[in-house]
């Protein structure tokens, strides 16, 4: 019984009228806002699924073409070729709103003088181009990726959020409220009742006192007016 | 709009090929220094960074600070030793979080 601690006022039933009507129409609105979001993170973590099966399979292929790389060359003339990067990738990020959540989006681009490998060809094995190769095919997708399942973590956390004040209000607020008023209204109603029997009792207790008084008086003059019986 | 940078932590011989590529790339062989390294670079403006599986599943703590956060974006990847699956969990756990079970 939560409701016992609210005075049973006619101003605080005005009040929790309102409360409850605003309470409603939010629940409504989140839980909209929450299908919604429901139904955009689906389609963003359908794809975060596929984007990471194919980068996890493009990265092992390209880690395999490093180890061969490794077994072909020396550790030092491997690290010596990667050693400088012909070139640098720069992200541009912009926001896009998806129900009121703000997730990335990146752009990015590479420094000019990004074509071909960052080494000379001289003294490096065929299989360590073809694992940069491999590399720069699939970066594509890794950036690709990256945005994506940010967007689906941002995306989860707020559904979290959502879901949380939708079953607050819905299981917690709005019951509570609504057992608040149906109190105050059966006690205003019962104090109502009481003070009509209250006028009631109050009448009848005139009532019998002004008919006992009239007896008394009517009495008084009978005794009065009657002769003596024997004079 | 503004300029970030890309980076991906891992043992030496799993990201060095990211360097080819251009990326910073920071070598980290036990998930202590990894930790430190991705609190370092989060600090600086990068907006992706990639992190070995094999480091991260002894740093779940660290990858949970920045989940919530708009920068960084900390995406697993497989390091040389195959994927470990931790990153396709990263993405079911989502799910759960959001809709309650896992439903895909």
């Amino acid at each position: 019984m939560p409701a016992l601690n609210v005075n049973p006022t006619r101003m605080e039933l005005t009040r929790l009228k309102t409360r409850l009507r605003t309470a409603t129409r939010g629940h409504k609105l989140l839980k909209d806002k929450r299908d919604e979001l429901m139904k955009q993170f689906l389609d963003v973590v359908r794809e975060n699924r596929e984007l990471r099966k194919k980068v996890e399979e493009g990265l092992e292929r390209a880690n395999a073409g490093f180890a061969a790389a490794g077994a072909v060359m020396s550790p030092q003339m491997l690290e010596q070729a990667l050693m400088y990067p012909k070139a640098s990738v720069s992200l541009d990020m912009t926001f896009q709103n998806i129900m009121s959540v703000d997730v990335p989006a990146y752009h990015f681009h590479t420094a000019a003088g990004a074509v071909g490998a960052p080494y000379g060809f001289a003294q490096t094995s065929g299989e360590l181009d073809d694992a940069v190769d491999a590399l720069s095919e699939v970066f594509q997708d890794m950036l690709k990726l990256a945005q994506v399942e940010k967007t689906s973590q941002l995306l989860a956390q707020e559904i979290e959020k959502t879901r949380r004040r939708v079953n607050a209000l819905e299981y917690v607020k709005i019951p509570q409220m609504q057992e608040a008023i149906k109190y105050i209204t059966m006690k205003l109603d019962e104090n109502e009742r009481a003070s009509t029997i209250r006028l009631m009792k109050v009448k009848d207790m005139l009532l019998k006192e002004a008919i006992e008084d009239r007896r008394a008086a009517d009495q008084a003059a009978v005794e009065t007016f009657t002769p003596p019986a024997e004079a | 709009m503004s300029e970030y940078k890309i980076a991906a932590i891992g043992d030496r011989d799993s990201v060095m090929g990211f360097r080819a590529l251009g990326l910073e790339v920071v070598p980290a062989e036990d998930p202590e220094g990894a930790k430190a390294a991705l609190h370092r670079l989060a600090k600086e403006n990068y907006a992706i960074i990639y992190l070995t599986e094999g480091l991260a599943q002894h740093m779940a703590p660290e990858i949970a600070r920045y989940k919530d956060a708009v920068t960084p974006a900390v995406i697993l990847i497989p390091g040389r030793e195959g994927s470990l699956g931790i990153g396709l969990d990263a993405v079911k756990t989502a799910v759960e979080r959001a809709v309650g079970a896992d439903i895909l």
